[in-house]
């Protein structure tokens, strides 16, 4: 589903990622774990079709509507309610019975109550759960998730360790983290950038 | 409403809807055009003439064009919902022309005051000039969006929007004072909507290149 080959990332002289090669099967779930800085969130972008590689060649088999991505920032726009935020997006989508699945995630997520709430008033955890409805909201064939668990509490990871767990089993992830441990019983794979 | 411009309705409402929230942009650019209105009218020499008004007419509407469109991916730029919206949508261009859309709702608002202001304070303003002036405005936000979002990208969105987007203008204002003041004025009419269709076909279609890297 993806492949790279001797794939580098420079911003202006300095290279994040350089000579990197890989290749993730459907339905692996691939950990990517390094060090602040040594290009997680650069990789997770170029997967994701948000930044081209200045060098090497890196294959994503899917489809842009297919591929669901988590970023370092919540990629939700704060002045909207969170019913506000996932509608539009279900709008882009395409997504079949949009205010099911919507409101499905939600109280997933335990968001429900906080529907009709501005984004701006969310705690930094909400806006994780939030963001996490979004990546999950089209039920993406490839799910990139950047340091998913980020300001999740305890509740907030063991839902988003059962949602992984099921997830693992129809789709194919990419998981940037600085805690392997917690997805070590889901990983097929590893990727430790220096 | 389905498809392509049902992803335009929805993210043009989403701009609509943002600024009813914010008013961070609307009420600063009627505000900007009215005040500088009044400026003009006490700048100008009294012997100055009608054409020299019609001329600075379009300084203020060019200035509050740019005033609102400096803002006008602020939004996408804060908590990346930029990536949301590049991967989410089918066809990017959709945002672009949505953006547009909400810029010339924002600026029609600003002209609605406007005009009538420049009316009451300078000289009358006929049918054609108030055609010349939605062709013009429409030119405006066609370049305008694509420049904003050109500039967001980067670091300097203030600097770099009037460079990118003044000189762009320039043909928008010579149209938009000949519509006004030229005998001629069917010639600048069909001259403005040329140059608002090359440029929106240009914008359309290179919008997928200014938001991926």
């Amino acid at each position: 589903m993806i492949r790279a080959e001797g794939i580098e990332k420079r911003f202006g002289g300095r290279a994040v990622l350089r000579g990197l090669s890989f290749a993730v099967s459907p339905g692996e779930v691939m950990v990517v774990t390094g060090a602040n800085g040594s290009g997680k969130t650069t990789l997770l972008r170029l997967v994701a079709g948000l930044a081209a590689p200045t060098r090497g060649t890196l294959a994503v088999e899917v489809d842009r509507s297919r591929l669901g991505y988590l970023g370092h920032e919540p990629l939700l726009y704060r002045e909207l309610t969170a019913l506000e935020n996932l509608d539009l997006f279900g709008r882009l989508y395409r997504v079949p019975e949009r205010r099911v699945r919507i409101g499905m995630l939600l109280e997933r997520f335990g968001v429900w109550d906080a529907r009709s709430e501005h984004v701006s008033s969310f705690s930094r955890g909400m806006v994780q759960r939030l963001a996490l409805c979004r990546a999950l909201l089209h039920e993406p064939e490839l799910l990139v998730l950047d340091e998913p668990f980020t300001a999740l509490d305890e509740g907030g990871a063991e839902l988003l360790d059962a949602e992984l767990l099921s997830l693992a089993r129809t789709a194919t992830l990419v998981v940037s983290t600085h805690d392997p441990d917690r997805i070590a019983p889901l990983a097929t794979s590893r990727l430790a950038l220096a | 409403m389905n498809g392509y411009l049902g992803d335009v309705a929805a993210l043009a409402r989403k701009d609509l809807a943002l600024e009813l929230r914010a008013r961070d942009t609307l009420p600063a650019m009627v505000l900007f055009v009215l005040s500088t209105l009044v400026v003009f009218h006490f700048a100008l020499p009294r012997d100055a003439g009608d054409d020299a008004a019609y001329g600075l007419l379009w300084v203020a509407i060019v200035f509050t064009a740019l005033l609102g469109l400096s803002r006008a991916w602020v939004p996408e730029g804060r908590d990346g919902a930029i990536d949301a919206l590049v991967l989410a949508t089918r066809d990017r261009s959709a945002i672009w022309v949505a953006k547009t859309l909400a810029a010339l709702a924002f600026l029609a608002v600003a002209e609605l005051v406007a005009l009538p202001a420049f009316a009451l304070l300078f000289a009358p303003l006929d049918a054609t000039a108030v055609a010349g002036a939605a062709l013009a405005s429409l030119g405006l936000c066609v370049v305008g969006s694509l420049a904003a979002a050109l500039a967001s990208a980067g670091r300097g969105r203030e600097v770099i929007l009037p460079l990118l987007v003044l000189p762009l203008s320039i043909p928008l204002v010579v149209g938009g004072v000949g519509a006004s003041i030229s005998p001629q004025a069917g010639d600048y009419l069909l001259f403005l909507g040329v140059y608002d269709a090359v440029f929106a076909i240009l914008s359309w279609a290179s919008f997928e290149y200014v938001v991926t890297e």
